[in-house]
Formats: C-alpha cells, structure tokens, sequence
C-alpha cells in the first residue's frame, strides 16, 4: 500500500509586545518565577482583563501579510478547562469569529517548486504559564511569568504533504513573523512553536484519516523528525491490522519518539463561549488600511525583486531576503560596491555566511559590516587583489576589524599587474626549471599548471592571474 | 428532561468537583427540575434574532496602550497561596 | 439618635459640627457589634481601620476640604475586594483570602472619604435570593428575624434597614440589590450597567453583574452612585460617559413624565396586598403629575428561565479560577492533581454554588451549547428589545419589585425553582443591562413591601428623580423597624 501524509499545522508566535496581551506586566523571558505575573494574569478574584491595541495591530499586519480578510469585528471567548498553569480555568482566546481569516503563502520546495498552502485563520490568544518538574519531590512548581503573554495561533490547512513541506512551511511563517517584526521568532525560548496535526491515509483516497496532534515543537529540526516518525507509527498501527487514535501526543526529543499525553486524553470539552468581560474587537477600513500603509516589503516581494534587479537566482534570492536584515546588508553592499550584484551575493552568502555561522553571529552583530565588505569588494574588481588574495583579506578583516586597504597595505598584497614584474619573474622561473621548460614545450601542457603556482610562489601571489595566464602562454612557447 | 447519575457524574468531572453520596441523588433532581424549567424556552421564536452576549449593543473593545505599568510584588501575592516554594506555585505533580 | 440620620444629615451634621465621624463612626460600629448575634449581617468588622479613616475624615472636615461624603460610614457587601482585609464572597473557599488590593468603588468611596465599618454578609458568590448560602450563616431581616432579608445582598440591607449604618454597597445580577431592598424596606438602587466598575467586585455572571447602593433615601443613592460611577480603564465593559449630578435633579417636576405599568408583571404570581401597594404607589404618580400607561413585554415572563441559562454559564466559567493552587481553599493531602481540584472545590463551595456550577457547565457542554446557551441569548435579545420597544413609549417602567414580602428562613431552601422565581420581576433588568431602582411602597403583615422603577440605559437620574418624589409624599421609607429604632 502506497500511503500519503496529511499535515495541517498549528503555530504559536508569540507577539512582541512590552506588555502582556489583558494586563500591563513585562512580557521578558527569563524572569524570577512569577516577577511578572499580576493580579490580572494569576486570575485574582475580581480583575479583569484590557486588550492591547499593539497586538491587535500585529495581527492586523501578519492577516494583510498573507493576503488574508480582517475581521471588521471578532470576538473573544473562553476556552475552559483546567490546568495548573491556567489560572483563571480558562483560556481567552477566539473561536467563531478569529481576527483573521482566509490567508495563504507559497513556499518554494528545495526541487525548486512552488506550493500554495492555505492558512484557515489566525486569531489572538493569551499564552499559559509553565510547570517545573524538576526540584521538588513528588511535586510540580508553578511560573506564571509567561501567562497571558500574547500569542498569534495561525492554523494553516491540511496542505501538507510531507515532513520537509512543513518544515519549509513553517520557515515561511517565521521569516515573514520577523519581517514583520511581530515575534523575535526564538524557538529556544518558545516564541515560536507549533502543533503538527498528521495522518496518513492510502494515496489517492480523498478522506482524510484520523490524526493524531503533536503538541509543542519548538524546532524546526524536531517538526521533521517527530512527523517523520509520526508518519511511520501511524502506518505501522493500520498495516499491523490496528487503528491510529484521534489523540494529542507528545515529541521527546531525547527518544527521537511521540507519547500519547495523558494529561489530556480526558473529554476535551472545551466549553467556549463569548468572553463577556470583553467587548466585540471593531476595527475600521481606516485602521486596517493605516496599518497596510505601514508594511514593509514582504519577503516574496524583496526576492522577486532581486531577481529581477540584480539577476539573481532564485534560490539565492530566497536565502538573501530570509531575514530583513540580511537583504539590507545586501542592498547596502550592493549600492556601495555600485554593481556586480551576483559578486556581492557569493561574497554575503559565502564567506561572510561562514564566519556568522562559524561565531554563532545574527548579521547585525558581523565584524565586518556593509561598508567594509564594499570596500572589499572593490579592491577585487578595480584588480587591486585577486580572489584568492581576497579572502586572505577578508580573514584579517573579521580578525582585525580594520579596512580592506588597511590590511592590503599593511601585508603588501596589492596585486603584481606591471607586465615588466611578471615578466621577470617568469624569466627567473623559466631559468630555474631547464628540465620543466624542455618537457612542456615537448608537449606536456599539463606542466602549464606548474609554471604558474612557480610563479605565484614567487610573487607571494600577488601577480596578476589573467596576466600571468596570458604572458605566461606567450614566453613559454618560446 | 430528566437528567441521571451518570449525567450528574460527568457534569461534576468536568467542572472538578468532588460530589458526597449524599450530594448526588440531590443534584439529579435539582438539575433535572432546572433543565425543565428552562426548557420553557424552547416557546421562544428565536428566528433571525442576534444572539446577545452583552447587555450594552453597539459599544466596542477598548484597546490599551502597550505600556508596562507593574513591579514585582510576587511575594504579596504570594501570601494567599496554600503552598510556594522557590517562588513557585506549589501542585502536585503534572504529568504530561 | 445618630443611627436614624440618612447620608445628608450626617453630612451636614459634620460640616455644622454637631458630631465627628468619629463619633459617628463609634455609634455605627456599636450598633453593628451588638446586632451581631441576632442579625447575623456581618462578616468582617474593621474597626481599628474605620476609626483611623474617621479620624481622617474629620481632619478633612477641620481643613475644610471634605467632599459630601467625607466621614460618613458604610459598609461593602464582601464581594468587593478590600485591601489588607479579609474578602470571603461568603464561601468557606475565601475564607482565608485577604486581597492585595482595593476594588475600584471601594477606592473610589475610599478616596470621596466614607468610613468602612466592615464587610457584609450575603449569599455565598452572590447566588441566592434569601441570604440563606452563606457560609457565614443566614442574615435575619431586622423587621422580623425569623424572616429572610432577601439576597444576595441581604447583610448590606439589613445594615441600612436596622440603621447600623447610614448606606452599603450591594452588586445586583438578577435582583440582589432591589429584592432585599424591597424586603428590608429600604432604597436600592442598580446602575445601567457598565456605569460603576465591575473591577474588583467578584464575579457572578459578567454580563449581568452591576455594582449599586442600598440607603434610605434616594437622595442618599443620588450621593452615593455619584461617588461610585464613572469610566474605569481596568473595566472594558466600564462604559465612558459624564456622570451627572444625580442630586440636582432629585427635585425635578414629573409633570409630562410617562410612566409605563408593564402588564406582565402583575401575573398570577403576584401577592395581593404587595399589588395593590404598587397600584396605590401608581396614584401617587398621578397625583404628582405623571401619565400612566400600560405596556406590555411579552417575552418578559421567559427571564428567569433565560437567566438560569446564562447566568450559571458564566459563572461556571467565572468560578473555575477557584482551584486551590492561588489562594483560597485547598484540600487536606492531595493524593494528585486531580483530587486537589475535585477536593478543594467540592469542599470550598456550598450546595448552590455548586449546582449552579453544574448547571452552567451543562449548558455550555458539546451538544447543549445551542438549545440552551444560544437559544437563551437570543430569548435574552427578546427581552431586551420588549424593553427597547416600551422605553419609546414611555420614560420609565413601574411595577413590584418581589412577588411577595419576605418570606421565612428555610421555606424555600429546599425547591431551587421557587426559590429562583423570587427574582421574576427584576431579573428582566440585569438581561437588559437597564438600570433598576427599588422604594419602599407598604407593607404586608408588618413586612415592608417595595415598588420598582426601572428607565432606559443611564437613566439613573430620572429613576432617581421618580424615586425622590415618591418619597417626599410617602413616609414608607423612612420607618424603622420597632426592634431597631433605639
């Protein structure tokens, strides 16, 4: 039986407000337990909530982002059940009527395809707090730091259909969430988190099989692996005669493995209904059209455009606008250097991509910045050094911090391009080697190769490739 | 409609509470006389009608500035809670 | 006889110096203490905190910088939360809880200089109608102990009944403030809602909840609500309008005022002597110049059934953060999670909170949600557009506040039905969101009777206007319940 996987996912992005999304507390990660949890997010008795417009507005700009309806009008309501790190005994959330609704993005797949995957809705929710396990015996603690820290639950649809397609699904919500700079996308700290909804069903059927919910991944690396292995029990439960259970499940990262949770297996009787302490969410064509007024160029459009302008390749243009401040690093590098776009993007997506992996580095903290990197890039094409010498330079700049010329100056390594230098430098070699110059000019061109590194190593490098190539062809014939 | 001890069972799981022996054959009554008592709403014609959560129509949410206005007075509000340890809210254990 | 004078007196007693609100202040606290053991109408007296605040106040009085209600002492219904002080809502699951910090009408009355007695009793969370959920024990009604005061806000209004404090704070959801006002003999007013803060006032049901006074005078209520209404930023529901000075209008001639007699509520229901109260109180609207009209809401005789739909949903859900892991009660030795949530809350809770918990998480459960939740918020929209419909015919609403005077304590306790039907004619108020006044009208048997008065959203001044009238031709308010006059 062939078997063909059904993902839907569910996303978590936290939205990057000072405070949280009902109550005026830090929404700051790392917290003393409990330092940021008022009376507002411990469920007092009495209090009630307040919405803040900041993330009524981020989700304004993530719903335009993806081409999606705002709601004139959406409702909270309460989603009840109980939790110990859900203090009120309900989440305020919404439900029938979401802030945002209908909405789609396109990803591109490493076979270089495209793919249309839908996003059912997106509405505001309230994040819940943590449980500790660790440290005291028999017990659980409890942090409600985190309660009520606003959260964008953007449920795509069931367009899936394979673990990589939702990974390249879910980069695509990240990126633009950045971009947007809506959520500082760490999934370390939980920023960013998703729920995978999968099933399997035999290939070409049309009814979808039952699914089973992975809860809480939190990288991009897990998704892959827990739907892969997801994929995998699922199909060994029907081929093995059984039936896959319609359940929330668990990834441990550690066992490479999903567990039924039990904590929730309980009747999800959810209970919702309108939050009455809060008011229908009314916004205007004015509002919604002020904040898309206020959008910044979208990652597909940036790389449409890079394509375009600078005859990029796709895929290139994909990784250069993967973050907003990778593309302006590039944009800066491009219009200081003053053309030769294609070098300018080896350069950024090469060396400099090198070291920032190497050191761990985001681009805004790159030791060697926009100007300097031009600056680089300028001594190669006014033939000043050559490639190879290039990256020699490069090295000493992210070590040193100092200028390209600084550097070319200081070592010397401005590149040999007098014809009378290499000329004789070419003689002394030509000299050296009788035995070489008889067997080349006998016939064996590959000793061409060797006449060069000679008189690279001569120079220290610095000759000119191009005229050492051409002169060289020239003298040696005789 | 009359509700049974099951229902009541299963009403008083999801709203987490314990029911006495006692209590509970109370309940199926109460509950079930109550359940017929609103059941005279089914007299309404309700066609077309909005469904109304709020008593004052017309008004929308009002949106706060994103502003944090609160200090850390964990220990305060600590001082109602039955049990705390390192700052946390004591529970046995969750089991995920 | 300090204890007899309304809020008005006492104001101009204190700025003509003829007591302190510390005199004042040691009377009130007086009397409370010793009608504790036959009234049962409080629950937390702060003496120490109130002589500290009427020795302020008269500091205030002295500088010349006291408002109208400077120094003039009350009590708060222990729904609203009160800094440092123990707030109970009534229920053995708060009966440690101490809050952090003030609701906002304590800190408003607080900051307009009223004097804190203490905290009154009522119906466990505010459900009930007899002041009998307590699990502080039942309130007596002062006019015959072995009477119930009514509810939920029965110990606020056996205290301004009694006069063992000129006014109270009461919350109302489907009656609690006009019924024991009715049944004590007493004014009781509940605002539109979303004019006074709900912030800080324990929640019932969200969308019904309102917070208002109980007094002697309407003339009292117009100085209270005064004090207590206006916008809140912590209370999205808070509503953000002026609000007027209900005193100046209390005089206003009701000449070309119409005043509407729903037929509705004069049903089979309806106790004889307690009708004919209300049709002679009727005839003294005529006398001072108002239009009687008859009008109908059809859709109201469904509001009680609509309410225990609406009500309980919300406050199943309201009620959940009581879980025993924050604050309030929790369980001896929880075995695990569970048991501590099924413990602490079964244990915590009284009989009718719990059913009514029940009752609200069915209505809101997979398959129930439409034919009942749904079904009564649409009834719910009915009832509001009856009112709507009425209110552009006439300017206010009149008719009895309870079907009957106060009954004995434990007579209903046993069928919740007959119980909930007390409030058949003032729930209709809080589904509409309408404000609600209730005046003392007669009597029944040597019980007082009430007369209610409901207007359109924000009408308080009118409904205090009529109210005002009414008892400036009828002395029904002012009589004091022989056990209390001294």
């Amino acid at each position: 039986m062939q078997w063909e996987t059904v993902i839907g996912l569910e996303i978590h992005a936290q939205l990057a407000t000072r405070s949280k999304i009902f109550s005026s507390s830090a929404t700051a990660y790392g917290a003393t337990p409990n330092s940021q949890a008022n009376l507002v997010d411990l469920g007092y008795p009495g209090v009630l909530p307040v919405l803040n417009s900041a993330a009524v507005r981020m989700a304004i700009k993530f719903g335009l982002a993806v081409g999606a309806q705002v709601a004139e009008r959406s409702v909270f309501a309460r989603k009840n059940y109980f939790y110990p790190d859900l203090p009120k005994g309900y989440q305020i959330s919404q439900y029938e009527l979401p802030i945002v609704a209908r909405g789609a993005v396109e990803v591109l797949l490493e076979d270089g395809t495209r793919k249309h995957i839908g996003i059912t809705r997106a509405h505001l929710e309230e994040d819940a707090g943590k449980s500790m396990h660790e440290g005291i015996a028999g017990s659980s603690g409890i942090d409600l730091n985190r309660a009520g820290t606003p959260l964008l639950e953007i449920v795509s649809e069931p367009d899936m259909r394979s673990a990589r397609e939702a990974v390249a699904y879910m980069k695509k919500i990240h990126t633009l969430v950045r971009y947007l700079e809506i959520c500082d996308g760490n999934m370390q700290e939980g920023s960013f988190r998703c729920d995978a909804n999968v099933s399997v069903r035999p290939r070409g059927a049309e009814k979808f099989g039952t699914r089973a919910e992975i809860k809480n991944i939190n990288s991009f690396r897990y998704v892959e692996k827990a739907i892969n292995y997801e994929v995998a029990r699922q199909i060994d439960v029907i081929e093995s005669g059984g039936k896959v259970l319609q359940e929330t499940r668990l990834y441990d990262p550690d066992k490479g493995e999903t567990r039924s949770m039990r904590s929730k297996e309980e009747a999800n009787d959810y209970r919702y209904f309108p939050d009455p302490d809060l008011l229908p969410v009314v916004l205007d064509q004015e509002t919604i059209a002020a904040v898309r007024r206020s959008l910044p160029e979208l990652p597909d459009a940036k790389a449409a455009r890079f394509v375009d302008a600078f005859g990029l390749s796709e895929y290139d243009a994909g990784v250069l606008t993967a973050g907003r401040e990778i593309a302006a690093f590039y944009e800066d590098v491009v219009q200081r250097v003053g053309g030769d776009p294609k070098l300018c993007s080896n350069w950024v997506m090469g060396d400099l991509s090198a070291q920032l992996n190497a050191n761990n580095l985001e681009i805004g903290a790159s030791r060697v910045d926009a100007a300097a990197l031009a600056g680089l890039i300028a001594r190669l094409r006014d033939n000043t050094i050559s490639g190879k010498i290039a990256k020699e330079v490069f090295e000493a700049m992210w070590a040193q911090g100092s200028s390209a010329d600084a550097i070319i100056e200081a070592r010397g390594l401005r590149q040999i391009t007098d014809s009378g230098a290499i000329e004789t430098a070419i003689r002394d070699v030509m000299a050296k080697n009788p035995g070489q110059l008889a067997n080349y000019r006998s016939g064996k061109d590959k000793l061409f190769g060797f006449f060069v590194g000679q008189v690279m190593k001569a120079t220290a490098g610095k000759a000119n490739p191009a005229q050492l190539n051409e002169l060289l062809k020239k003298m040696l014939a005789g | 409609m009359s509700l049974t001890r099951k229902d009541i069972d299963s009403i008083a799981h999801l709203a987490r509470l314990n029911l006495t022996e006692t209590e509970i054959p109370v309940y199926v009554q109460s509950l079930s006389s109550i359940m017929n008592f609103v059941g005279e709403l089914d007299r309404a014609k309700t066609d077309g009608i909005t469904p109304m959560a709020h008593p004052l129509a017309g008004l929308s949410q009002r949106l706060r500035a994103d502003e944090v206005l609160e200090s850390d007075h964990h220990e305060r509000y600590q001082r109602n809670a039955p049990q705390v340890a390192a700052a946390l809210y004591v529970v046995p254990k969750v089991i995920e | 006889m300090l204890h007899t004078l309304t809020i008005a007196q006492m104001a101009a007693g204190l700025r003509q110096r003829r007591f302190s609100s510390v005199e004042l202040t040691q009377a009130m606290l007086a009397r409370l203490s010793a009608s504790q053991p036959r009234l049962n109408t409080m629950i937390t007296l702060t003496a120490a905190q109130a002589l500290a605040a009427a020795r302020a106040a008269d500091a205030d009085l002295a500088a010349g910088k006291a408002g109208a209600l400077c120094g003039i002492p009350m009590v708060h219904k222990d729904i609203f939360c009160t800094e440092g002080v123990l707030t109970s809502c009534a229920s053995k699951m708060l009966s440690n809880f101490v809050s952090p910090y003030d609701a906002t009408v304590v800190a408003r009355l607080k900051a307009a200089g009223m004097v804190m007695l203490g905290k009154a009793n009522m119906d466990e969370f505010a459900m009930g109608s007899s002041n009998e959920t307590s699990y502080y024990g039942p309130v007596r009604n002062p006019w015959d102990a072995s009477m119930v005061p009514g509810g939920s806000s029965g110990g606020s209004a056996a205290v301004v009944a009694a006069r063992l404090a000129p006014a109270a704070t009461a919350t109302d959801t489907g009656g609690s403030i006009r019924q024991p006002a009715a049944l004590c003999g007493i004014t009781g007013l509940k605002p539109t809602y979303g004019r006074v803060s709900r912030y800080g006032m324990i929640a019932f049901a969200s969308s019904l909840d309102q917070a208002g006074t109980l007094t002697v005078t309407a003339e009292d209520s117009a100085l209270m609500l005064r004090a207590m209404a206006g916008f809140d930023p912590r209370d999205s529901t808070s509503v953000d309008s002026p609000v007027p000075d209900y005193a100046a209008t209390l005089g206003d001639s009701l000449a070309g005022v119409t005043i509407g007699v729903v037929r509705e509520f004069f049903d089979a229901g309806l106790d004889a002597t307690c009708g004919q109260a209300v049709r002679d109180a009727l005839k003294v609207y005529e006398k001072l110049g108002a239009r009687l009209k008859d009008v109908s809401c059809p859709n109201l005789p469904l509001s009680v059934p609509t309410y225990y739909v609406v009500a309980p949903a919300e406050c199943s859900s309201n009620l959940a953060r009581f879980d025993g892991v924050r604050f309030g009660h929790r369980c001896e030795n929880p075995r695990d999670l569970m048991d501590l949530y099924k413990r602490s809350r079964g244990e915590g809770f009284g009989a009718e909170v719990k059913r009514r918990i029940m009752t609200g998480t069915y209505v809101l459960s997979a398959g129930y949600y439409d034919a009942y939740y749904l079904k009564a918020q649409k009834v719910r929209q009915l009832i509001a557009q009856d009112f709507a419909r009425a209110f552009g015919e006439v300017d206010a609403l009149v008719g009895p506040t309870s079907p009957t005077a106060a009954f004995a304590l434990g007579a209903k306790t046993s069928d919740p039905i007959t119980m909930y039907l007390n409030d058949i004619y003032t729930i209709g108020a809080n589904l509409a969101g309408i404000p609600g006044l209730s005046v003392p009208c007669g009597f029944a048997g040597g019980l007082p009777l009430g007369l209610q008065i409901m207007g359109p959203h924000f009408s308080e001044a009118r409904l205090l206007n009529l109210a005002h009238r009414y008892q400036q031709e009828t002395d029904w308010h002012a009589r004091v319940p022989s056990a209390w006059v001294n």
